[in-house]
């Protein structure tokens, strides 16, 4: 593979078939993670995919690229790390609503304020699957699940919401069953120079017979068919809180609600000036960076 | 005969200033060819409490702080109340008598009271009664004829040209203290040997951070904790002009897995932390070592259990840092005895972490975090960078294959590197068992006899990097006669109480051996089991109710001790009570002579 030859889907394919189940949702967000990096034409030597621990999470095996398969809930620290030692990497992190919502819930968070240039993609499913079917923080008031056999009674997460508010500068929701749309909220995020947040409702076929394909499409409406303007946060909050809330579950908005532009963290981290930490010719000190270190110990 | 060391204590409530106050007095003499031990005892309080902070110094090098004070400066009445008793003839207690009350009846016989108006006098040069302890701290140097040259150059360095009038103010109050103290009482009986040898005031945080930098760390990551918080600040303020991305994070499993991948990402990469924090971070520790990235964790111990003694010491982490994890990998767990070699264990652990890729552990604690001492200067610019088996170019024979095999299976258990950026490198680094490339083996090969024999064969790559790493650990050092009585057993910080104690002792005419070790893990059984079983008595000091160097030791070799002093109220060993247990034991039938 010569550097100057354009880069295709083909670049990204790898041995390894995927281990989910038919039909699971995860399958169209590898296909647009993959076309969107191809179209890019990024080179998957440039690129890191960075999961946690889940069925979504064994995505980075999916496809050739850089990348860690780390803990539960621990994608965005990793990730975050990545960048901060090559800011000239694509890093994508990778997970599920358990893995990022639940138990990476803080570090979803603060990796949002932050504003690192990276890209996250968790394709919710309102269940957790690997762990065949228990209540995930995104689950609906009354889902019976195998942990709450008589029905969820606590209030779902509101991931764009949070996200929206934590202070993502690009938020976007793509559903499975919407392949075509897919690819292109994750091109548009890749893109984006900063924290770009992408919730993806993947259908669970197996664990989850509540959230499936016929309910969603029953549901979703394309946010920039109906005009809206990515550029307001206020109506980005108002089309956040229609799903999922407390009131008629009957309206399930998916496109970028929320696109802004604010200085990257690597942007403003004076580290930087001394160029791309993991590319450094030389490491250690000199002896005039040793006398000036030594000099504010007298 | 004259003095040719001195104790200075300067005590008060928190937010009296009585940190800063010592440190520039500290300061002041290691700029003036004296050696200087210092150490802030101080309590989980803003404001307020009771602080204290003991200087000792002088012509000969002093490895602890010394619980006797010469010259107490008492910003308030508790410091008298606590600190006179520690003093003895020919001792000063500066204080000034509008805020203080204190009788001559109160404090030992011998010891001078010298009430002064320390507010009074400051007024003078500024609106701020924090100047008041410059002026006391002019009648301190008053009594031990400090250089006030040397005072003047650490204040300009301080505050810099911008605060010129700063300077000025306070070396007009230290003058004032030293008018007021000469004209009233004059010097007393020290000769310490001024001049303008000049050496670093260093604590044993800064050094890990220092020898951090020497090493080529380019990524610290941290949560703030108690006592391991100063090598974050350390980073935060040198950090970025060396060129190291310095991250506070949300907390410390964040800290640990930013620098799983800063290091994935190919830089040297570390994080520090105490024990709460570790606490947090174990799952991650393990996830390094199934990586094989290199990782370095300072940690910094505090008394425990729980939140325990924020602000106090112990050497109690080493069960939990030698547990910490579901299942077996292969750690590296470095210690260090002096602020020196915090320095040389930190630097030792990066080049370990990238030769083994697994991660290594610098265990310190409050004692040696916290201390300053004064030392030459750190020769950063000579070490020698080897980043062990990391392929740094694309191009090489181990690219040219099918796929990168990440987790090659090798004799030493190490399998080249690659860092992302690089063509033909492309691999998935995973937390879960894995083939050679990288490849899961836990789900549809999992307990197939193709992943029983690779999770077996990945298992005995990794655990192997121990029988390579034990010969890059040093033995402990022992000193003393080969055939002494009773020979002490220590780690770590404890080593500045022992060989004072063994100091004590010797003027006694008593002389001891004593084992220090510095390195822990992998521990190298023989050689350490010959070592110790050669001894004739052993006494085992460590900081620690149960004993934790101890039992690893004895789980390893089968030794154990004679006899154990084991301490755990949060306060440094004190050289006496050491001594007092080896006299204790040379006088009972315990130990033949």
């Amino acid at each position: 593979m010569m550097a100057t030859t354009p880069i295709t889907l083909k670049d990204y394919k790898v041995e390894t078939s995927p281990t989910w189940c038919p039909g699971c949702g995860d399958y169209s967000v590898l296909a647009g993670v993959t076309k969107a990096l191809a179209t890019m034409g990024k080179h998957p030597k440039d690129v890191a995919v960075i999961s946690g621990i889940g069925c979504s999470s064994n995505l980075p095996h999916f496809l050739k690229a850089y990348g860690v398969h780390s803990l539960h809930g621990r994608s965005l620290p990793v990730a975050q790390g990545v960048k901060l030692a090559n800011p000239d990497l694509t890093v994508i992190a990778t997970g599920g609503d358990g893995d990022g919502y639940g138990i990476g819930a803080g570090h979803f968070v603060h990796a949002m304020r932050r504003n690192m240039d990276i890209t996250y993609v968790v394709m919710n499913n309102e269940i957790y699957g690997l762990t065949t079917g228990q209540t995930s923080p995104t689950s609906l008031i009354g889902h019976k699940t195998k942990s709450t056999p008589r029905g969820n009674v606590e209030q779902p997460v509101n991931p764009i919401g949070l996200a929206l508010m934590a202070g993502a500068t690009f938020v976007a929701r793509g559903f499975s069953g919407d392949a075509k749309s897919l690819a292109t909220i994750v091109q548009q995020g890749v893109e984006h120079k900063g924290f770009s947040f992408i919730d993806v409702q993947s259908p669970c076929v197996t664990y989850n017979k509540l959230n499936t394909y016929d309910w969603f499409r029953e549901r979703v409406y394309n946010l920039q068919e109906k005009g809206h303007d990515p550029a307001n946060f206020g109506l980005a909050v108002e089309r956040a809180i229609e799903w999922p809330t407390t009131g008629p579950e009957d309206k399930v908005p998916i496109g970028v609600f929320y696109k802004t532009h604010r200085p990257t963290y690597e942007e403003q981290d004076p580290a930087y000036a001394h160029g791309n930490p993991a590319r450094r010719a030389k490491l250690g000190v000199s002896a005039e960076q040793r006398k000036a270190l030594m000099a504010g110990l007298y | 005969m004259a003095r040719t060391e001195v104790s200075i204590r300067i005590g008060g409530a928190a937010g009296d200033g009585v940190a800063s106050t010592g440190e520039i007095l500290g300061k002041t003499l290691s700029r003036s060819g004296q050696h200087v031990y210092a150490y802030n005892s101080y309590q989980s309080v803003i404001r307020g409490g009771h602080v204290w902070f003991q200087i000792r110094g002088g012509k000969d090098p002093v490895l602890y702080v010394g619980q006797h004070a010469d010259i107490l400066l008492a910003l308030d009445k508790r410091t008298i109340e606590v600190h006179a008793p520690a003093m003895g003839k020919g001792g000063v207690i500066i204080f000034d008598p509008t805020k203080v009350k204190a009788e001559e009846g109160e404090v030992p016989a011998g010891v001078r009271l010298c009430p002064m108006p320390l507010y009074e006098l400051a007024k003078e040069f500024s609106s701020n009664p924090i100047m008041a302890n410059t002026v006391a701290l002019g009648a301190a140097m008053q009594f031990i004829q400090a250089p006030v040259a040397k005072f003047k150059e650490v204040l300009e360095d301080q505050f810099g040209h911008k605060k010129a009038d700063v300077v000025d103010a306070n070396l007009k109050a230290a003058e004032a203290g030293i008018k007021y103290a000469k004209e009233k009482w004059g010097p007393l009986d020290f000769a310490l040997p001024y001049s303008d040898k000049k050496r670093i005031f260093v604590t044993g945080n800064q050094a890990v951070a220092i020898g951090a930098m020497a090493a080529g760390c380019t990524f610290y990551s941290f949560y703030p904790m108690t006592p391991a918080t100063s090598i974050g600040q350390y980073f935060a303020d040198n950090g970025p002009a060396m060129g190291v991305v310095v991250k506070q994070c949300e907390d410390e499993i964040s800290v640990i897995n930013m620098a799983i991948g800063a290091s994935y990402g190919g830089v040297r990469a570390a994080c520090g932390t105490s024990g709460g924090g570790f606490a947090l971070m174990v799952e991650a520790l393990g996830m390094a070592a199934m990586l094989e990235t290199p990782l370095v964790v300072a940690l910094s111990q505090r008394t425990g259990p729980s939140t325990g003694l924020p602000t106090k010491t112990e050497q109690g982490d080493l069960n939990m840092v030698m547990g910490a994890g579901q299942g077996d990998y292969p750690r590296i767990v470095l210690a260090a005895r002096t602020v020196t070699e915090a320095y040389e264990s930190t630097v030792r652990a990066f080049h370990l972490a990238d030769k083994w890729q697994t991660p290594v552990l610098i265990l310190v604690d409050t004692l040696l975090s916290e201390h300053f001492e004064t030392n030459e200067e750190f020769p950063m610019e000579t070490v020698v960078i080897d980043r062990g088996q990391l392929i740094k170019h694309g191009g090489g024979d181990e690219l040219h294959g099918q796929e990168f095999l990440r987790y090659k299976l090798t004799q030493s258990g190490v399998s080249p590197r690659i860092v992302p950026g690089i063509e033909g490198g492309n691999h998935i680094a995973g937390s879960d068992e894995h083939d050679e490339d990288g490849t899961l083996i836990s789900d549809v090969r999992a307990g197939l006899p193709d992943a029983i024999e690779m999770r077996i064969k990945q298992m005995d790559k990794r655990m192997k990097k121990l029988d390579g790493a034990r010969h890059d650990l040093r033995l402990p050092e022992r000193i003393g006669p080969k055939s002494a009585n009773l020979t002490l057993v220590s780690w770590g910080s404890t080593h500045g109480a022992v060989r004072e104690a063994m100091a004590m002792l010797k003027k006694k005419g008593i002389e001891i051996a004593s084992i220090e070790f510095s390195d822990i893990y992998p521990l190298d059984a023989k050689q350490v089991g010959d070592l110790l079983r050669g001894e004739r008595f052993t006494l085992m000091i460590e900081a620690n109710y149960t004993g934790q160097l101890e039992r690893l030791i004895r789980a390893e070799t089968g030794w154990f001790p004679n006899d154990t002093l084991h301490k755990y109220d949060g306060e440094p060993f004190w050289p006496e009570e050491i001594v007092a247990k080896v006299e204790a034991l040379l006088n009972s039938k315990k130990v033949t002579q």
